[in-house]
């Protein structure tokens, strides 16, 4: 059951992420995205961790997803405007370096992979889910690298603020 | 048999719970109708059957029966996607709202109930419910942005502009003012909330008094009630993102938006009020007096207040609403701390 209903969702998530990269309508491939970001987050909660799933759906498919549909939906891109064909040697560049990319994850994936199969079969990463474990290992292991994220997003914050004010003249 | 069984429960559980949403919901026109009619001391709709009970069922007729226009210049998919979405998304998260303490099945599901804990009075108890509330409502803006865009009308579009910006500012705020009680639950699951509140002085509601306050604001922001339903100002937008909409098309909006309705009170009544929780009378009577009373609170702020200034309601919620609900979350988190290391020990 469990395993029909991965495949499922790994299809939709793939088809949809492929649909992102060669549909022409710049809306469309947004609309993909958000398929794609929510076939990731049902992916995390077959793996037990509902809180990544929520978070990821919250977001990425929520808050992120709707500021990218406004840009396309402000600048009225329409096919039209876009380039028809790729020019060969950026077609040529994209191709080495997917290929490289691959290359280089491929170590990962083989290391990790055994890993994931292990703990998807034993149910372990139910723990991932657990707010409290989480909680407690962000503000006691891991709390500078948290604490330094935050900072990193608040002067974010405080950078797009600045930008977005009107200048007043005095 | 014995593994089919909690899927079959599940199943009529899911039916039930949308049967009564979907009914309430058709009577919340009814009743909407009916307070503001008294309100503004007229009669309301009483044509229909007595009283007017049968208006929603001619207003579902007329509905269904009206013509089906789809715009020419509108991209049909997301034309007609775009109602699908905003009803899913008001649909769906009432599936982690606790409606009652169980089902009352203990003798007829003998043994079984223990074993996949299938007596509780939710369709999904999962531990997470807050945050499945809020990622659901986060995606109910699609619907609101691509309908107004589809129309590829210019009301359309501006007015679901408004609406999009007013829906992801007031976000914030919402999630903000449901913090101060998951703090002093301790949970982020509802059915344990609710059962955190089990006598009346431990209502949420006395302890958590900004984060109400803020959450009533916030949520009528959320599902645009009054005094914030710049996004269909009749009078600058006609009908802002639903313009263009006819029909059961135009209807789906309309069922989403009543649902949303019904889900914000019935979550006011979860978070702050106790839930099903009450003496005497039966648990699901509870909920559902106290939900309609949210409800009749809201159609009363509909009759009362005007409609704000758009800027004023941005400026509102980013200036206002979000510093006083990090402050309510600070406070809490600091009397909370205060009271678990030195009082209550």
């Amino acid at each position: 059951m469990e395993t029909i209903l991965f495949y499922v969702l790994a299809v939709v998530t793939l088809l949809s992420a492929v649909f992102v990269i060669f549909l022409r309508r710049p809306i469309h491939n947004v609309l993909f995205m958000i398929l794609t970001m929510i076939g990731l987050a049902t992916l995390f909660i077959l793996l037990h961790a509902e809180f990544i799933a929520m978070v990821q759906i919250i977001v990425y498919a929520g808050a992120v997803m709707v500021l990218f549909l406004f840009v396309i939906m402000l600048l009225n891109l329409e096919e039209i405007d876009l380039p028809r064909e790729p020019r060969p040697l950026r077609w040529g560049f994209g191709v080495i370096l997917s290929l490289a990319l691959v290359v280089m994850l491929f170590p990962v994936f083989k290391s990790i992979a055994p890993i994931i199969n292990g703990v998807a079969q034993n149910g372990d990463l139910a723990a991932a889910s657990n707010l409290d474990l989480i909680a407690k290992e962000l503000f006691t292991t891991y709390l500078l690298p948290f604490e330094i994220a935050s900072f990193l997003l608040l002067a974010a914050i405080i950078g797009t603020v600045v930008i977005g004010r009107k200048l007043t003249k005095s | 048999m014995e593994s089919a069984f909690p899927v079959v429960l599940v199943v009529i559980k899911t039916l039930i719970v949308l049967a009564a949403v979907l009914t309430f919901v058709a009577y919340l026109t009814l009743i909407e109708r009916k307070v503001l009619g008294w309100i503004q001391v007229r009669i309301g709709p009483n044509r229909v059957g007595p009283w007017g009970l049968l208006q929603p069922l001619a207003d579902g007729a007329k509905l269904l029966l009206k013509e089906e226009i789809t715009v020419s210049s509108a991209n049909t998919v997301v034309y007609i996607a775009a109602p699908l979405i905003v009803v899913v998304c008001a649909l769906i998260p009432f599936a982690v709202i606790p409606f009652a303490k169980g089902l009352g099945l203990e003798s007829l599901l003998g043994p079984v109930a223990g074993k996949f804990d299938l007596n509780t009075g939710v369709i999904a108890d999962i531990n997470l419910g807050i945050l499945y509330i809020l990622g659901i409502s986060s995606l109910g803006v699609y619907g609101v942005i691509l309908g107004g865009w589809a129309s590829n009308s210019k009301y359309s579009l501006l007015g679901s502009i408004r609406a999009a910006a007013q829906m992801i500012s007031y976000e914030l705020g919402l999630s903000l003012s449901v913090v101060g009680v998951l703090i002093l639950a301790g949970t982020l699951s509802l059915v344990q909330i609710v059962e955190a509140q089990d006598s009346v002085y431990k209502w949420f509601v006395f302890r958590q008094p900004l984060g109400f306050l803020l959450f009533l604001i916030a949520g009528s922001a959320e599902i645009a009630r009054t005094p914030f339903d710049l996004m269909e100002c009749e009078n600058e937008l006609v009908a802002g993102y639903q313009t263009e909409y006819s029909s059961m098309k135009f209807g789906l909006f309309y069922l989403g938006e009543y649902a949303h309705l019904l889900f914000l009170s019935s979550m006011m009544t979860t978070l702050f009020f106790g839930g099903w929780q009450g003496p005497v009378l039966p648990p699901v009577v509870w909920f559902l007096g106290k939900t309609f009373f949210f409800v009749f609170v809201f159609v009363w702020i509909r009759g009362t207040y005007p409609r704000l200034r758009y800027d004023r309601v941005m400026q509102f919620g980013w200036k206002a609403l979000l510093p006083a609900g990090l402050f309510n979350v600070m406070a809490t988190a600091f009397v909370y701390m205060i009271w678990v290391q030195y009082v209550s020990r």
